[in-house]
Parts: C-alpha cells; sequence; structure tokens
C-alpha cells in the first residue's frame, strides 16, 4: 500500500511533509516507536476525514476538518516558560507535576523521595519512551480508538512525542493528585498531548490534565489520547480540563480499563475550543468493578462540542455509569452520542447512561443519541436524555429581583453543575473545577 | 419626590386595553390596598410596573421618587428600589434560595466590593426565624416543591432580605392559612416604615386586619373608581362591586 500517493494534499489537515520535518526534529526515536509511527502516519492518510454519512459523525460540524493551516510548533523562548510555568500554579496541591509547552517539557516537579522509593513512575513521554520503553511498548496507543477518530489516533500516535506516564505499583496509595499541565503557545501549533495512568492492583491515584492556550485570541490545533488502566482493586480517579483557546480546534479521546474489582472515575471539564471532540470509552475487564464518566460542558457563542462515548462490559457483575451536562449559551451547539454495549457474558451487568441539557438560549442546539447494544440477557440497563431550558418566567423573575440575565444563567449553570462536583471527594479539586466556570462566564 | 407615582397609566397585553388610564399616588411610609375583582387589572398593574416584556404600555407616565421608571429595564427597577411578590412565584429548580438571594443582593453592589458571607447568612436566618421559615429552605431550590403557603412566605423573605423602597405584594394573602397570615402579615409590619412604600393587592378585608391600610383603592376595568380609607374594605367585604360598579355608572 502506498497510501502518500492517493491522498488529495488539499483535504488534508497536516501535509506529508510535516512528517519528515518531524523526524529530522527528533532522529533519536527508539526504533520500536519510530517504526509506530510510520505506520501512524500512513495510517492516518489512508483513512478518510470524517463526514456526516459516517454514524460516528451524525449530527456533526465537519466542515473545517479538513483543511488547517497548522503545522509543528517551534521551541519556545525561555521568557515565556517562566511566565507558563508561573501560570500553571492550579488546580492547587499536588504530589508531581508536570508542565508542556508545545509539547516541550517546561518544568518538572517531581515526586517525593518517599513516592519514588516506593516504585512510582511520573516522567514525561520524551524521556520514557526510552527509559520505560518495556511499559510503553506494551501500554502505548494499545487501545485502538474506534469511536470515530481513528484518523485522529493515528495522527497522535505518529505525531506525539511528549506527555506524562504514570506508573503506580501495586498497593501503592498516592493522596494529592498528579498534573499533567499543557500548554498550546504559538499561533498555528499543533500539539499532541499524551497521559497514560497505570495504576497496579490496588493502587490509589487521582490525576489531573489541564489543557489551555496561553492566548485567547491565538488559534491551535490539538490532539490529545489519554489512557487509564486500573488493576484488580485499584482506584483511578481521573480530571480532563479541555481549556483550548475558542479559536482552536481540539480532538481528546479518553479510554478508561478497569480491571477486577477496580473503581475508575473520570470527571471532564470542556469550556474552550472553537470545536471539540471528544470521545470517552470505559471498558469493563474485570467482574466486580465501577467505571463512572462524568463530564461538563459550558458552550458559549458558536461553540460546538461534540461528544461520543462508549461503556463496553466484557466481564459480569459490573458496573458503568455515564452523566454528561451540557449547559448551552447563545448560539452554541453540542452532540452527545453514548452507546452502552454489553457482552453476552457480561451478566448482572448494571450500566446507566444520562445526557443533561440545559439550553440558556433559544438559538443553542443540543442534539442527543443515546443507545444500548445489549446481549447478555440478564442486565439493568438504563439511558436517557433530557433537555431543560431557562423559559421567560424564570427569567423574568430572576430579573425582577435585579439579577441581570447572565448571572440567572450563572446561577443556572452552577446549580446544574452540582450534581456532578459534588461527587468530587478533593474540595480543592471541586473548587477548580467552579474557579474555571466562573472564569468563562466572567470572559463571556 | 418621596413617591411612586401612576399617572394615566394605560396599558395593554397582546392589543387589549387592560389598565386605562390609571392613576395612583403611593408615597413613602403609607401602605395602600388595592381590591377589585377578577380580571380588573391588578396583577396588570403590579407586573406593567415590574416591567414585564408582555404588557405594553402605551401611555402615561410612572415616576420613582420622581426618577422615570418606565425607562428602566426590568432589573434595574428592581436594584433601583421596586419590589414585587408575584401572585404566581415561579419555580427556578436547581438554584437554592440562599445563593438566589445572595445574588440578588450582591447584584445590587458594585464589582469590586466585598460580601459578607457570614453576616448575609445570620440576616437570612433571622429572617427566615421571624417568617416561621425553617432554615433547612436556604438549601431548596427556589419555589420547587413549595407549598402555596411556602412560595409566599418565601416571597416577603426575599422583600426583607432586598430591602426594598417600594413594595407591590400581589395577593400575599391568597393560599395562607390563618397562622401563616398573621405571620407573613407581621413580616410585612415590620418593614413598615418612614423609608418604604408598600401597596397591597387582595381579594380579603381579612388581610387588612393585620396590616391596616392608609388607604384603599378600588380597581374596575383597568381604572381605579372608588378610593376611601380602610372602611372601604369593610364595605366591599361585605357588599362585593356591583354596588360600585352601579355608582359608576349612574356618574355618581
Ligand atoms: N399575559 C396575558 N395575556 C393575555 N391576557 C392577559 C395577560 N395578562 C393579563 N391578561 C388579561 O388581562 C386582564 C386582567 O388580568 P389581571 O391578571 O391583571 O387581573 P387581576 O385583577 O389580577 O385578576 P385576579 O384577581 O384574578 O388575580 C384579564 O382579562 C386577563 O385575562
Ligand atoms: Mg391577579
Amino acid at each position: 500500500m502506498s497510501p502518500v500517493t492517493t491522498v488529495n494534499r488539499e483535504s488534508e489537515l497536516l501535509t506529508e511533509s510535516v512528517f519528515e520535518q518531524f523526524q529530522g526534529r527528533h532522529p533519536d526515536l527508539p526504533p520500536w516507536l519510530l517504526q509506530q509511527k510510520r505506520q501512524s502516519w500512513m495510517e492516518y492518510r489512508s483513512l478518510p476525514l470524517p463526514n456526516r454519512k459516517m454514524e460516528s459523525w451524525r449530527f456533526s460540524n465537519v466542515r473545517g476538518l479538513g483543511v488547517g493551516p497548522f503545522g509543528l510548533a517551534n521551541a519556545i523562548n525561555g521568557r515565556s516558560r517562566a511566565a507558563l510555568a508561573a501560570r500553571s500554579q492550579d488546580p492547587g496541591s499536588y504530589a508531581g507535576r508536570l508542565v508542556f509547552g508545545n509539547d516541550d517539557l517546561l518544568e518538572n516537579s517531581p515526586l517525593s523521595r518517599e513516592l519514588t522509593e516506593k516504585g512510582v513512575i511520573f516522567e514525561p513521554l520524551q524521556t520514557a519512551f526510552s527509559k520505560h520503553s518495556g511499559i510503553l511498548e506494551e501500554f502505548y496507543m494499545a487501545q485502538k480508538s474506534d469511536l470515530g477518530s481513528e484518523k485522529f489516533a493515528a495522527l497522535h500516535t505518529a505525531l506525539n512525542r511528549n506527555g506524562t506516564l504514570l506508573y503506580v505499583p501495586e498497593n501503592v496509595e498516592i493522596r494529592l493528585p498528579l498534573v499533567s499541565r499543557h500548554w498550546a503557545i504559538s499561533e498555528n501549533a499543533a500539539v499532541f498531548p499524551h497521559t497514560l495512568v497505570i495504576a497496579r492492583d490496588r493502587a490509589r491515584v487521582v490525576f489531573v490534565d489541564v489543557y489551555s492556550s496561553s492566548e485567547a485570541s491565538s488559534r491551535q490545533f490539538a490532539c490529545a489520547v489519554s489512557t487509564l488502566y486500573a488493576g484488580a482493586g485499584a482506584e483511578v480517579e481521573y480530571h480532563h480540563v479541555q481549556n483550548w483557546s475558542e479559536r482552536s480546534l481540539s480532538f481528546n479521546t479518553l479510554t478508561a480499563i478497569a480491571h477486577r474489582d477496580s473503581r475508575i472515575r473520570a470527571f471532564g471539564m470542556n469550556l474552550g475550543s472553537k470545536f471539540s471532540r471528544n470521545e470517552g470509552h470505559s471498558i469493563i475487564e474485570g467482574p466486580g468493578c465501577n467505571a463512572e464518566l462524568y463530564s461538563l460542558s459550558l458552550s458559549h457563542l458558536d461553540q460546538e462540542m461534540d461528544q461520543r462515548t462508549r461503556q463496553t462490559h466484557r466481564a459480569p457483575h459490573a458496573r458503568s455509569n455515564l452523566l454528561f451536562k451540557n449547559a448551552l449559551l447563545d448560539s452554541s451547539k453540542t452532540i452527545f452520542s453514548g452507546l452502552i454495549k454489553v457482552d453476552k457474558s457480561a451478566q448482572q451487568t448494571d450500566a446507566y447512561q444520562t445526557n443533561r441539557n440545559l439550553l440558556l438560549s433559544p438559538k443553542a442546539e443540543a442534539n442527543s443519541l443515546p443507545g444500548l447494544e445489549i446481549l447478555a440477557n440478564d442486565v439493568k440497563c438504563s439511558h436517557g436524555a433530557t433537555t431543560g431550558q431557562l423559559d421567560e418566567n424564570q427569567l423574568f423573575y430572576f430579573l425582577a429581583r435585579g439579577i441581570g440575565k447572565r448571572a440567572a444563567q450563572q446561577l443556572l449553570v452552577f446549580g446544574f453543575f452540582e450534581e456532578v462536583l459534588e461527587k468530587i471527594d478533593n474540595p480543592e479539586l471541586a473548587e477548580y473545577h467552579r474557579r474555571l466556570v466562573h472564569e468563562k462566564f466572567r470572559n463571556s | 419626590m418621596r413617591s411612586l407615582e401612576v399617572e394615566n397609566l394605560t396599558v395593554s397585553v397582546e392589543g387589549k386595553t387592560i389598565l386605562n388610564n390609571l392613576s395612583l399616588n403611593l408615597p413613602k411610609g403609607e401602605v395602600h390596598a388595592i381590591m377589585g375583582p377578577n380580571g380588573s387589572g391588578k396583577s396588570t398593574l403590579a407586573k406593567a410596573l415590574a416591567g414585564h416584556e408582555h404588557y405594553t404600555v402605551s401611555s402615561g407616565a410612572v415616576l420613582m421618587d420622581g426618577e422615570n421608571l418606565l425607562d428602566l429595564e426590568v432589573d434595574q427597577r428592581a436594584r433601583a428600589g421596586l419590589f414585587m411578590a408575584f401572585q404566581y412565584p415561579v419555580e427556578i429548580p436547581g438554584v437554592s434560595i440562599a445563593n438566589f438571594i445572595r445574588a440578588a443582593l450582591k447584584a445590587r453592589q458594585g464589582e469590586e466590593d466585598s460580601f459578607d458571607a457570614l453576616a448575609y447568612y445570620r440576616r437570612l436566618y433571622a429572617e427566615m426565624d421571624r417568617l416561621g421559615i425553617d432554615r433547612k429552605f436556604t438549601g431548596r431550590s427556589v419555589n420547587e416543591g413549595f407549598s402555596g403557603g411556602e412560595k409566599k412566605r418565601c416571597e416577603i423573605l426575599q422583600m426583607a432580605m432586598l430591602e426594598p423602597k417600594y413594595c407591590v405584594l400581589d395577593e400575599t394573602d391568597s393560599g395562607l392559612d390563618i397562622d401563616a397570615l398573621k405571620i407573613v402579615a407581621a413580616g410585612v409590619n415590620h418593614m413598615r416604615g418612614e423609608d418604604r412604600g408598600i401597596l397591597v393587592i387582595t381579594h380579603y378585608q381579612r388581610l387588612l386586619n393585620h396590616i391596616v391600610p392608609d388607604y384603599v383603592h378600588v380597581i374596575v376595568d383597568g381604572r381605579i373608581v372608588k378610593s376611601g380609607d380602610k372602611s372601604l374594605a369593610v364595605e366591599v367585604e361585605e357588599r362585593g362591586y356591583d354596588w360600585i360598579k352601579e355608582e359608576m355608572a349612574a356618574g355618581v
């Protein structure tokens, strides 16, 4: 197969020269990785761009996903490094933190000696690829994406070069969160953040990914992948903040794999990007586990947030829950499409999927496509979608008390989001999410 | 200057004239009551004063302490000191009473002013205690699942917390049992004072035994057709409105 020659150059997001440039810049990649990247680049080039006729892209505004002026970002200078590191103080206390700018490592606040001695690995991928190649060869991009963004997952594999590896050995418990902070900096920069969390049996960990742009007015392309593995009896809590600039185009794929008796909880906060595509997949691999996916989105102006989820049950006696709440202002748009997929062997599954939308403007549009595919016969599954709105009587009531429209919307959004926020045990993290919502309102 | 002056107000809804050259002067320090048959335009007056967009003012003026109220948006009127207790309070799911009232108070502050949360709760609890509202209600969504009486108390709670200059209470007594009526009336009386004018819309003399008005106005077909002291309310209670309509027809 020689896909390179068959692709229409005009319709591609990133052109052939980008990969050549990438290889030129990173001549020292381990051979296994380089091999994987070459293959992925070819895959990226051969896969078609999304179009609306594809089931997994229904309702999505796929125009604009094709042609892009984006390219590999250049290294950033020392002054902006320091400035960005200083702006990376949120979300609060941490056990370790990595700060990236355009995929370069800007700051490394390593783990305590105690944790290192217990065998915890918290390492930027740029060094982990060779230092911990055993782990990475086994786990890195091992989970195939199949919720629609296969093309972008391939692109990610080809061009990703940094991010975080967190490996927590058996029985190790880390109380404070581990943080990875990704900044996109220059105009038209393409960034590829990656997070890989491996919690071995009975390990406990909280991980926070924060994505944002250094300047609100700039435009970037971000294509991120995060994967969580919870070993038997492990507990993984994951927070994901998507706050790229509102001119940006972003993709984000989260896969959470739960083994016997483990618990995974993922919290997403979607605020940024002009167009964002979020894919979330929880996979139940062993009995007795519990996987929960939560997401809050606040969209305004003409932002579009496209969310596709799947809850796969491959083992019996397990539970999964999903609650995606979208608050829409102005003429923004959201799409939620979710599927609960229960294999024949996954008897006594409890699986729930809920999408709630709050329309705060008559011009906003929320689409909801919940779905079930159940092959086992002894299961409890439910899915549902609701859409509420601020009706004019309610608005008048707020106004008659002197509360302006934006403030009324803000109150409603906080009330709406609380159902998810109150599930976050760490008060500092819950407060961080609230602060982000406040800031978005302040700037809107 | 120290009054809410309604001058020749004509208001229509969906092209239909409801208030017809209505005039009323409510000075600070006084309580006025408005009575009138169903559909005579009492709520229309309240909503037009508050600025509801469905109610179109085609002529007339409303001056609040000399300021032209009709030039202001709904929320501006409220912040300027006008308060309307709704005949049918609206449910706001997901927004707690405490957060709702706090937002209303904050909207009256400058951006930079600090908000003393401790003092706020102290006051809120004191007012709730006075109105016999369980303190647990602070965490409940505004009006959601409240009984009719609870909704009305919650309106008065908001009025007490916001300390408006002029209050329009639209049938705040309806739906209250006799004990609740006394408590609510006491709450309103507590707010009577030199710096506040209160307009009480009601069907029942019963309320006016507890909130004794300085004046009583009778509204028929969108116009104030008779004004008097508190004895007018007693008369209306006993005789209904027909005799007033007959007087009007006879041109008395
Ligand atoms: N939003 C509206 N749309 C259509 N008609 C309206 C509207 N609001 C009021 N009206 C009409 O205006 C007239 C006066 O109504 P209003 O509610 O002011 O009466 P009221 O004196 O408050 O009556 P009640 O004692 O029953 O509360 C009625 O005929 C009513 O149907
Ligand atoms: Mg009425």
